[in-house]
């Protein structure tokens, strides 16, 4: 089962529709590095909504996935995962460490535009209320 | 409605078909949707390390109801080279394949009961066991 990746200005989306093998998703993994280069993508998002369970290898993929799309000089952020799936990760004791994950497709795109727009990043009202925003909470009980 | 399924194990399609079958076992055993995520994902690890370890081996489902509980009753058979050393096996973060691991502790976290026999050169069988939350 191919995952379609769908092209977005400088950024790759890839839907992850129904269960994948091992097999698919080593595709998909190979698939997305080289159209990083193919089509010069800034981002990659990678979209598991209709996800019904992330294992250890489709774990470890995703984390392999965000740091080959590094190596290529794009950012990836992971969207969509659901509750049962957060909750289940966190038993199974597995995490994506270093890799960048979004509630849904228009966070993700937001978090990229952010992060892949350098003057965006400088005068992003975003940002400068993010830096403000951690006093405020504290003392707070 | 069967209340038992057996699964050979040999590919990564075995994977999914057998942790889609446990899902909809589940299902049938009544489930909530974050179980039937961990009973599907606790089915996912223990076929992928046949497929990894063991090459082959079979997975059985059985939905079992006995005194006043139901639930799913899992087991990972298979008669490959076995685990050296169980106790290493059952630790966070012991690997022997480059950084994927057993996962066996994650499944035991993941189920109400774990039991595990392995004998080197002989084999490995897993049971695993999630009962409904009533």
């Amino acid at each position: 089962m191919d995952v379609p990746v769908l092209k977005q200005g400088h950024f790759l989306i890839a839907t992850v529709q129904s269960a994948l093998t091992d097999a698919d998703l080593a595709q998909l993994r190979r698939s997305l590095v080289e159209q990083v280069g193919k089509f010069r993508s800034r981002g990659v998002i990678v979209d598991v909504t209709a996800v019904d369970v992330l294992d250890s290898f489709a774990c470890r993929t995703l984390r392999d996935i965000a740091h080959m799309a590094g190596f290529r000089g794009a950012e990836t952020v992971i969207v969509g995962i659901h509750p049962e799936l957060a909750f289940t990760m966190v038993q199974l004791g597995l995490s994506l460490e270093g890799v960048a994950t979004a509630l849904d497709l228009e966070e993700g795109l937001a978090y990229l535009q952010e992060r892949t727009t350098p003057a965006a990043r400088k005068s992003s009202p975003l940002a400068t209320r993010g830096a403000g925003r951690g006093p405020v909470s504290r003392g707070q009980r | 409605m069967a209340s038992a399924e057996r699964i050979r194990i040999r590919t990564d399609r075995d994977i999914l078909l057998a942790r889609q079958r446990g899902r909809e076992m589940g299902q049938t055993a009544g489930f909530v949707a974050t179980d039937l995520t961990l009973i599907a994902t606790a089915i996912s690890e223990l076929a992928r390390n046949i497929v990894l370890y063991a090459r082959e081996g079979m997975l059985e489902i059985h939905l079992v109801a006995e005194d006043a509980r139901c639930g799913l009753l899992i087991v990972a058979r298979d008669h490959g080279p076995g685990i050296a050393d169980l106790t290493r096996a059952m630790q966070d973060g012991f690997s022997t394949s480059g950084g994927l691991g057993l996962g066996l502790p994650g499944v035991k976290r993941l189920m109400d009961s774990f039991e595990i026999d392995s004998y080197p050169g002989l084999g490995t069988t897993v049971r695993i066991a999630k009962w409904r939350r009533s």
